[in-house]
Protein backbone atom coordinates (compact mmCIF):
# COMPACT_ATOMS: atom_id res chain seq x y z
CA UNK A 1 0.00 0.00 0.00
CA UNK A 2 1.39 3.50 -1.16
CA UNK A 3 1.98 6.04 2.03
CA UNK A 4 1.92 8.97 -0.37
CA UNK A 5 -0.43 10.24 -2.56
CA UNK A 6 -0.57 13.07 -5.04
CA UNK A 7 -2.20 15.94 -3.58
CA UNK A 8 -2.76 18.87 -6.00
CA UNK A 9 -4.18 22.74 -4.97
CA UNK A 10 -5.60 24.74 -7.70
CA UNK A 11 -7.19 28.18 -8.03
CA UNK A 12 -8.47 29.93 -11.33
CA UNK A 13 -5.18 31.81 -11.43
CA UNK A 14 -2.11 29.46 -10.28
CA UNK A 15 -1.25 26.28 -9.11
CA UNK A 16 -0.80 26.90 -4.99
CA UNK A 17 0.97 23.52 -4.48
CA UNK A 18 1.35 19.99 -5.83
CA UNK A 19 3.37 17.31 -3.95
CA UNK A 20 3.53 14.10 -2.10
CA UNK A 21 1.07 13.99 0.85
CA UNK A 22 0.71 11.51 3.36
CA UNK A 23 -2.81 13.13 4.44
CA UNK A 24 -4.65 15.91 3.56
CA UNK A 25 -7.13 17.58 5.92
CA UNK A 26 -10.25 19.21 3.89
CA UNK A 27 -12.95 21.60 5.12
CA UNK A 28 -15.51 19.96 3.63
CA UNK A 29 -19.05 20.81 3.34
CA UNK A 30 -20.46 18.53 6.21
CA UNK A 31 -17.13 19.00 8.57
CA UNK A 32 -13.53 18.82 8.47
CA UNK A 33 -12.28 15.46 6.83
CA UNK A 34 -9.08 13.96 6.61
CA UNK A 35 -8.00 12.20 2.88
CA UNK A 36 -5.24 9.51 3.37
CA UNK A 37 -3.85 6.98 0.56
CA UNK A 38 -6.79 4.69 -0.53
CA UNK A 39 -9.08 6.93 0.83
CA UNK A 40 -12.90 5.54 -1.17
CA UNK A 41 -13.60 8.07 -4.00
CA UNK A 42 -15.41 11.22 -3.17
CA UNK A 43 -15.96 14.55 -4.39
CA UNK A 44 -17.16 17.05 -2.18
CA UNK A 45 -17.77 20.50 -2.09
CA UNK A 46 -15.70 23.07 0.48
CA UNK A 47 -16.75 25.67 3.24
CA UNK A 48 -14.39 28.44 3.69
CA UNK A 49 -11.74 27.20 6.09
CA UNK A 50 -8.33 26.19 6.92
CA UNK A 51 -6.53 23.04 4.65
CA UNK A 52 -3.48 21.33 6.37
CA UNK A 53 -1.20 19.48 4.50
CA UNK A 54 1.00 16.49 5.70
CA UNK A 55 4.09 15.75 3.76
CA UNK A 56 6.66 13.27 5.10
CA UNK A 57 8.82 16.59 5.49
CA UNK A 58 6.39 18.21 7.98
CA UNK A 59 3.01 19.94 7.45
CA UNK A 60 1.58 23.49 5.30
CA UNK A 61 -1.51 25.00 6.13
CA UNK A 62 -3.11 26.72 3.25
CA UNK A 63 -6.58 28.57 3.14
CA UNK A 64 -9.24 27.58 0.78
CA UNK A 65 -12.62 29.63 0.18
CA UNK A 66 -15.20 28.07 -1.87
CA UNK A 67 -14.39 25.38 -4.59
CA UNK A 68 -14.70 21.38 -4.44
CA UNK A 69 -12.19 18.32 -3.85
CA UNK A 70 -11.87 15.27 -5.60
CA UNK A 71 -10.47 12.62 -3.68
CA UNK A 72 -9.25 9.45 -5.19
CA UNK A 73 -7.34 6.10 -4.06
CA UNK A 74 -4.16 7.76 -5.53
CA UNK A 75 -4.71 11.78 -5.22
CA UNK A 76 -6.41 14.49 -3.75
CA UNK A 77 -7.33 17.01 -6.28
CA UNK A 78 -8.28 20.25 -4.56
CA UNK A 79 -9.96 23.30 -6.24
CA UNK A 80 -10.59 26.53 -4.58
CA UNK A 81 -11.91 30.01 -5.69
CA UNK A 82 -9.30 31.39 -3.42
CA UNK A 83 -6.43 29.87 -1.64
CA UNK A 84 -3.04 31.32 -0.23
CA UNK A 85 -0.70 29.94 2.28
CA UNK A 86 -1.64 31.37 5.40
CA UNK A 87 1.79 32.90 6.19
CA UNK A 88 1.29 34.76 2.77
CA UNK A 89 -2.56 35.95 4.49
CA UNK A 90 -3.33 39.76 5.48
CA UNK A 91 -5.24 41.25 7.33
CA UNK A 92 -6.63 43.19 4.32
CA UNK A 93 -7.55 39.78 2.29
CA UNK A 94 -9.38 38.90 5.63
CA UNK A 95 -11.19 41.45 5.54
CA UNK A 96 -11.69 42.01 2.13
CA UNK A 97 -12.97 37.87 2.36
CA UNK A 98 -15.39 38.81 4.99
CA UNK A 99 -16.91 42.03 3.06
CA UNK A 100 -17.50 40.10 0.17
CA UNK A 101 -19.35 37.27 2.16
CA UNK A 102 -20.81 39.96 3.87
CA UNK A 103 -21.89 41.62 1.36
CA UNK A 104 -23.58 38.25 -0.46
CA UNK A 105 -25.33 37.01 2.18
CA UNK A 106 -27.38 41.14 2.73
CA UNK A 107 -28.20 40.29 -0.69
CA UNK A 108 -28.83 36.28 -0.77
CA UNK A 109 -32.10 35.10 -2.16
CA UNK A 110 -33.98 34.28 0.14
CA UNK A 111 -34.20 30.53 -0.94
CA UNK A 112 -30.00 30.75 0.09
CA UNK A 113 -29.52 32.87 2.53
CA UNK A 114 -29.06 30.05 5.12
CA UNK A 115 -25.58 28.74 2.74
CA UNK A 116 -24.62 32.58 2.41
CA UNK A 117 -25.04 33.12 6.49
CA UNK A 118 -22.79 29.95 7.17
CA UNK A 119 -20.66 31.21 4.70
CA UNK A 120 -20.04 34.50 6.13
CA UNK A 121 -19.55 32.69 9.64
CA UNK A 122 -16.84 30.72 8.07
CA UNK A 123 -15.28 32.97 6.49
CA UNK A 124 -14.97 34.77 10.07
CA UNK A 125 -13.89 31.52 11.79
CA UNK A 126 -11.60 31.19 9.31
CA UNK A 127 -9.64 34.29 10.37
CA UNK A 128 -9.94 34.70 13.95
CA UNK A 129 -8.54 30.41 13.38
CA UNK A 130 -5.55 31.69 12.15
CA UNK A 131 -5.12 35.37 14.58
CA UNK A 132 -6.83 37.81 12.21
CA UNK A 133 -9.86 39.97 14.23
CA UNK A 134 -12.05 40.16 11.52
CA UNK A 135 -13.74 43.70 11.37
CA UNK A 136 -17.48 44.02 12.25
CA UNK B 1 8.16 67.23 -56.89
CA UNK B 2 8.73 67.96 -53.11
CA UNK B 3 11.31 70.08 -51.88
CA UNK B 4 14.33 69.01 -50.18
CA UNK B 5 13.17 70.39 -46.62
CA UNK B 6 10.06 68.34 -47.20
CA UNK B 7 11.55 65.21 -47.64
CA UNK B 8 14.03 65.78 -44.91
CA UNK B 9 10.95 66.44 -42.54
CA UNK B 10 9.00 63.50 -43.79
CA UNK B 11 12.09 61.16 -43.03
CA UNK B 12 11.98 62.67 -39.59
CA UNK B 13 8.25 62.01 -39.31
CA UNK B 14 8.44 58.09 -40.24
CA UNK B 15 11.64 58.07 -37.85
CA UNK B 16 9.68 58.89 -34.87
CA UNK B 17 6.96 56.61 -36.14
CA UNK B 18 9.53 53.55 -36.20
CA UNK B 19 10.90 54.36 -32.99
CA UNK B 20 6.74 54.29 -31.20
CA UNK B 21 6.07 51.15 -33.15
CA UNK B 22 9.12 49.44 -32.13
CA UNK B 23 8.48 50.59 -28.70
CA UNK B 24 4.91 49.39 -28.92
CA UNK B 25 6.44 46.40 -30.10
CA UNK B 26 8.78 45.17 -27.02
CA UNK B 27 5.70 46.18 -24.45
CA UNK B 28 3.88 43.79 -26.08
CA UNK B 29 6.44 41.63 -25.71
CA UNK B 30 6.41 41.53 -22.22
CA UNK B 31 3.04 42.02 -21.96
CA UNK B 32 2.17 38.32 -23.62
CA UNK B 33 5.30 36.56 -21.44
CA UNK B 34 2.69 37.63 -18.58
CA UNK B 35 -0.57 36.75 -20.64
CA UNK B 36 1.13 33.56 -21.45
CA UNK B 37 2.12 32.37 -17.96
CA UNK B 38 -1.67 33.69 -16.86
CA UNK B 39 -3.29 31.57 -19.48
CA UNK B 40 -1.02 28.59 -18.45
CA UNK B 41 -1.69 29.12 -14.59
CA UNK B 42 -5.46 29.01 -15.28
CA UNK B 43 -5.13 26.07 -17.17
CA UNK B 44 -4.87 22.90 -14.56
CA UNK B 45 -7.98 24.75 -12.98
CA UNK B 46 -9.90 24.26 -15.87
CA UNK B 47 -8.83 21.29 -16.91
CA UNK B 48 -9.50 19.47 -13.91
CA UNK B 49 -12.86 21.34 -13.08
CA UNK B 50 -14.04 20.20 -16.96
CA UNK B 51 -13.15 16.34 -15.92
CA UNK B 52 -14.82 16.72 -12.70
CA UNK B 53 -17.78 18.39 -14.34
CA UNK B 54 -18.33 15.68 -17.10
CA UNK B 55 -18.39 13.48 -14.90
CA UNK B 56 -21.09 14.67 -13.10
CA UNK B 57 -22.65 15.80 -15.93
CA UNK B 58 -23.12 12.48 -17.82
CA UNK B 59 -24.81 11.08 -14.31
CA UNK B 60 -27.12 14.04 -14.14
CA UNK B 61 -28.13 15.06 -17.53
CA UNK B 62 -31.01 11.81 -17.46
CA UNK B 63 -32.33 13.09 -13.78
CA UNK B 64 -35.71 14.47 -14.25
CA UNK B 65 -34.69 17.84 -12.18
CA UNK B 66 -31.53 18.06 -13.74
CA UNK B 67 -30.14 21.73 -13.30
CA UNK B 68 -31.23 24.25 -16.53
CA UNK B 69 -27.66 25.38 -16.40
CA UNK B 70 -26.64 22.02 -17.98
CA UNK B 71 -29.43 20.92 -19.88
CA UNK B 72 -30.92 24.28 -21.11
CA UNK B 73 -34.21 25.89 -20.94
CA UNK B 74 -35.26 22.95 -23.72
CA UNK B 75 -35.50 25.99 -26.06
CA UNK B 76 -33.37 27.36 -28.28
CA UNK B 77 -35.06 30.55 -29.40
CA UNK B 78 -33.38 33.49 -27.64
CA UNK B 79 -29.57 33.61 -28.21
CA UNK B 80 -27.07 35.09 -26.31
CA UNK B 81 -23.77 36.21 -27.97
CA UNK B 82 -21.16 37.56 -25.99
CA UNK B 83 -18.51 39.21 -27.72
CA UNK B 84 -15.43 39.46 -26.03
CA UNK B 85 -12.73 42.02 -27.72
CA UNK B 86 -9.91 44.43 -26.38
CA UNK B 87 -9.98 47.32 -25.00
CA UNK B 88 -7.68 49.10 -27.17
CA UNK B 89 -6.88 48.54 -30.88
CA UNK B 90 -3.37 48.88 -33.07
CA UNK B 91 -3.64 45.01 -32.64
CA UNK B 92 -3.94 43.91 -36.30
CA UNK B 93 -6.81 42.02 -37.20
CA UNK B 94 -7.37 40.93 -33.49
CA UNK B 95 -10.80 42.84 -32.83
CA UNK B 96 -12.01 42.54 -36.04
CA UNK B 97 -11.75 38.49 -36.60
CA UNK B 98 -13.63 38.14 -33.37
CA UNK B 99 -16.59 40.48 -34.51
CA UNK B 100 -16.70 39.11 -37.75
CA UNK B 101 -17.07 35.46 -36.42
CA UNK B 102 -19.74 37.08 -34.19
CA UNK B 103 -21.34 38.89 -36.36
CA UNK B 104 -21.70 36.11 -39.19
CA UNK B 105 -23.24 34.22 -36.54
CA UNK B 106 -25.48 36.45 -35.66
CA UNK B 107 -26.71 37.21 -39.17
CA UNK B 108 -27.09 32.83 -39.17
CA UNK B 109 -29.34 32.91 -35.99
CA UNK B 110 -31.09 35.80 -37.38
CA UNK B 111 -31.57 34.26 -40.65
CA UNK B 112 -33.14 31.26 -39.16
CA UNK B 113 -35.67 34.16 -37.20
CA UNK B 114 -33.83 33.34 -34.15
CA UNK B 115 -33.81 36.54 -31.33
CA UNK B 116 -30.08 37.60 -31.04
CA UNK B 117 -28.93 39.58 -27.60
CA UNK B 118 -25.33 40.39 -28.13
CA UNK B 119 -23.14 41.18 -24.74
CA UNK B 120 -20.12 43.13 -25.45
CA UNK B 121 -17.06 42.53 -23.12
CA UNK B 122 -14.20 45.55 -24.51
CA UNK B 123 -14.71 48.90 -26.06
CA UNK B 124 -13.49 47.67 -29.44
CA UNK B 125 -16.39 45.13 -30.09
CA UNK B 126 -18.92 46.90 -29.39
CA UNK B 127 -17.81 49.99 -31.67
CA UNK B 128 -18.01 47.81 -34.63
CA UNK B 129 -21.07 45.94 -33.73
CA UNK B 130 -22.91 48.96 -33.18
CA UNK B 131 -23.40 50.05 -37.02
CA UNK B 132 -25.57 46.84 -37.31
CA UNK B 133 -26.69 45.50 -34.14
CA UNK B 134 -27.27 48.28 -31.85
CA UNK B 135 -30.20 46.90 -31.24
CA UNK B 136 -29.70 43.75 -29.99
CA UNK B 137 -27.10 45.50 -27.11
CA UNK B 138 -27.99 44.10 -24.44
CA UNK B 139 -25.72 45.05 -21.92
CA UNK B 140 -21.47 46.08 -21.81
CA UNK B 141 -18.43 45.23 -19.84
CA UNK B 142 -16.05 47.62 -19.15
CA UNK B 143 -12.69 45.95 -18.58
CA UNK B 144 -10.64 49.24 -19.70
CA UNK B 145 -9.60 50.16 -16.13
CA UNK B 146 -8.29 46.34 -15.13
CA UNK B 147 -4.63 45.97 -15.13
CA UNK B 148 -5.07 42.30 -15.03
CA UNK B 149 -7.44 40.04 -15.68
CA UNK B 150 -8.55 38.28 -12.07
CA UNK B 151 -10.78 35.70 -11.80
CA UNK B 152 -13.14 38.06 -9.86
CA UNK B 153 -13.85 39.73 -13.21
CA UNK B 154 -14.58 36.30 -14.67
CA UNK B 155 -17.04 35.80 -11.58
CA UNK B 156 -18.33 38.97 -11.94
CA UNK B 157 -19.49 38.51 -15.93
CA UNK B 158 -20.57 35.07 -15.29
CA UNK B 159 -23.08 36.25 -12.53
CA UNK B 160 -24.39 38.58 -14.67
CA UNK B 161 -25.18 36.24 -17.31
CA UNK B 162 -26.30 33.65 -15.15
CA UNK B 163 -28.68 36.42 -13.43
CA UNK B 164 -29.96 36.59 -17.25
CA UNK B 165 -30.20 33.20 -17.58
CA UNK B 166 -32.37 32.70 -14.80
CA UNK B 167 -34.59 35.53 -15.71
CA UNK B 168 -35.95 33.43 -18.84
CA UNK B 169 -33.83 36.65 -21.06
CA UNK B 170 -32.03 33.76 -22.95
CA UNK B 171 -32.11 30.10 -23.95
CA UNK B 172 -28.49 29.95 -25.52
CA UNK B 173 -24.92 31.87 -24.80
CA UNK B 174 -21.98 31.61 -26.67
CA UNK B 175 -18.74 33.35 -25.71
CA UNK B 176 -16.63 34.55 -28.57
CA UNK B 177 -13.10 34.92 -28.17
CA UNK B 178 -9.55 34.61 -29.90
CA UNK B 179 -7.35 31.41 -28.93
CA UNK B 180 -4.15 31.82 -28.37
CA UNK B 181 -2.00 29.30 -30.67
CA UNK B 182 0.93 31.46 -31.31
CA UNK B 183 2.25 34.75 -31.44
CA UNK B 184 1.44 34.76 -35.33
CA UNK B 185 -1.57 33.01 -35.29
CA UNK B 186 -5.04 33.60 -32.91
CA UNK B 187 -7.75 31.45 -33.96
CA UNK B 188 -11.18 33.40 -33.14
CA UNK B 189 -13.34 31.10 -31.41
CA UNK B 190 -17.34 30.42 -30.66
CA UNK B 191 -17.55 28.31 -27.49
CA UNK B 192 -20.81 27.40 -26.06
CA UNK B 193 -21.60 27.73 -22.26
CA UNK B 194 -25.27 27.64 -21.98
CA UNK B 195 -26.19 24.70 -22.08
CA UNK B 196 -22.91 23.55 -20.72
CA UNK B 197 -21.41 21.32 -23.25
CA UNK B 198 -18.91 18.40 -22.26
CA UNK B 199 -17.00 16.30 -24.02
CA UNK B 200 -17.75 12.16 -23.16
CA UNK B 201 -15.67 11.37 -20.41
CA UNK B 202 -13.18 9.39 -20.96
CA UNK B 203 -13.35 6.93 -18.12
CA UNK B 204 -16.51 7.23 -15.69
CA UNK B 205 -15.34 3.63 -13.96
CA UNK B 206 -14.47 5.25 -10.70
CA UNK B 207 -17.70 5.61 -8.59
CA UNK B 208 -17.78 8.77 -6.52
CA UNK B 209 -19.38 9.36 -3.33
CA UNK B 210 -20.86 12.85 -2.98
CA UNK B 211 -21.08 15.12 -0.22
CA UNK B 212 -23.52 16.58 -0.26
CA UNK B 213 -25.19 14.98 -2.71
CA UNK B 214 -24.72 14.94 -6.99
CA UNK B 215 -27.37 17.69 -7.63
CA UNK B 216 -26.16 19.83 -4.99
CA UNK B 217 -23.02 19.77 -5.99
CA UNK B 218 -23.77 20.10 -9.19
CA UNK B 219 -26.08 23.33 -8.48
CA UNK B 220 -22.70 25.12 -7.00
CA UNK B 221 -20.24 23.30 -9.63
CA UNK B 222 -22.27 24.31 -12.77
CA UNK B 223 -21.97 28.96 -11.97
CA UNK B 224 -18.13 27.76 -11.55
CA UNK B 225 -17.61 26.16 -14.72
CA UNK B 226 -19.07 28.86 -16.32
CA UNK B 227 -17.18 31.42 -14.64
CA UNK B 228 -13.94 28.88 -15.55
CA UNK B 229 -14.66 28.90 -19.04
CA UNK B 230 -14.95 32.51 -19.12
CA UNK B 231 -12.00 33.09 -16.95
CA UNK B 232 -10.01 30.93 -19.42
CA UNK B 233 -11.60 32.86 -22.60
CA UNK B 234 -10.20 36.56 -21.00
CA UNK B 235 -6.69 35.13 -20.49
CA UNK B 236 -6.44 33.29 -24.14
CA UNK B 237 -8.07 36.39 -25.08
CA UNK B 238 -5.14 38.70 -23.54
CA UNK B 239 -2.74 36.69 -24.73
CA UNK B 240 -3.97 36.39 -28.43
CA UNK B 241 -4.70 40.66 -28.28
CA UNK B 242 -0.65 40.95 -27.30
CA UNK B 243 0.61 38.19 -30.04
CA UNK B 244 -1.45 40.15 -32.18
CA UNK B 245 -0.31 43.40 -31.10
CA UNK B 246 3.40 42.53 -31.73
CA UNK B 247 2.90 41.06 -34.70
CA UNK B 248 1.20 44.05 -36.45
CA UNK B 249 3.90 46.26 -34.53
CA UNK B 250 6.27 44.38 -35.68
CA UNK B 251 5.58 44.51 -39.26
CA UNK B 252 4.66 48.67 -39.14
CA UNK B 253 8.10 49.03 -37.61
CA UNK B 254 9.21 47.27 -41.17
CA UNK B 255 7.55 48.97 -43.17
CA UNK B 256 8.72 52.01 -41.63
CA UNK B 257 12.21 50.78 -42.49
CA UNK B 258 11.33 50.65 -45.77
CA UNK B 259 9.91 53.25 -46.09
CA UNK B 260 13.01 55.74 -44.66
CA UNK B 261 15.00 54.11 -47.26
CA UNK B 262 12.91 55.06 -49.97
CA UNK B 263 13.07 58.64 -48.66
CA UNK B 264 16.63 58.86 -47.93
CA UNK B 265 17.19 57.49 -51.61
CA UNK B 266 14.87 60.11 -53.25
CA UNK B 267 16.03 62.89 -50.57
CA UNK B 268 19.89 61.97 -52.05
CA UNK B 269 18.55 62.10 -55.59
CA UNK B 270 17.17 65.68 -55.39
CA UNK B 271 20.47 66.74 -53.66
CA UNK B 272 22.49 65.70 -56.11
CA UNK B 273 20.41 66.72 -59.01
CA UNK B 274 20.26 70.12 -56.85
CA UNK B 275 24.17 70.36 -56.77
CA UNK B 276 24.21 68.88 -60.84
CA UNK B 277 21.98 72.01 -61.83
CA UNK B 278 24.15 74.48 -59.53
CA UNK B 279 27.41 73.30 -61.43
CA UNK B 280 26.11 73.38 -65.05
CA UNK B 281 25.21 76.66 -64.39
CA UNK B 282 28.54 77.81 -63.10
CA UNK B 283 30.24 76.17 -65.42
CA UNK B 284 27.66 77.61 -68.31
CA UNK B 285 28.27 81.14 -66.62
CA UNK B 286 31.85 81.10 -66.65
CA UNK B 287 31.99 79.61 -70.29
CA UNK B 288 29.67 83.07 -71.58
CA UNK B 289 32.38 85.11 -70.71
Amino acid sequence: MADTMQFDLVAPERRVASEKATSVVIPGFEGDLTAMPQHAPLITTLRPGLLEVFTESGSQKYIVTGGFAEITADAATVLAERSHPVEEVTQDMIDEMVAEARAAARDAHPDVVDAAARMLADMVAMGTHIGFEPQT
Amino acid sequence: MPSLKDLKNRIASVKSTRKITKAMQMVAAAKLRRAQEAAENARPYAAQMEKVMSGLAASATGAANAPKLLVGTGADKVHLLVVMTAERGLCGGFNSSIVRLARHKAQDLIAEGKTVKILTVGRKGREQLKRDFADHFVGHVDLSEVKRIRYGNARDISQDIIARFEKGEFDVATIFFSRFKSVISQEPTAQQIIPAVFDEPEDSSTMYDYEPTEGEIMAELLPRGVATQIFAALLENGASEQGARMSAMDNATRNAGDMIDRLNLEYNRSRQAAITKELIEIISGAEAL
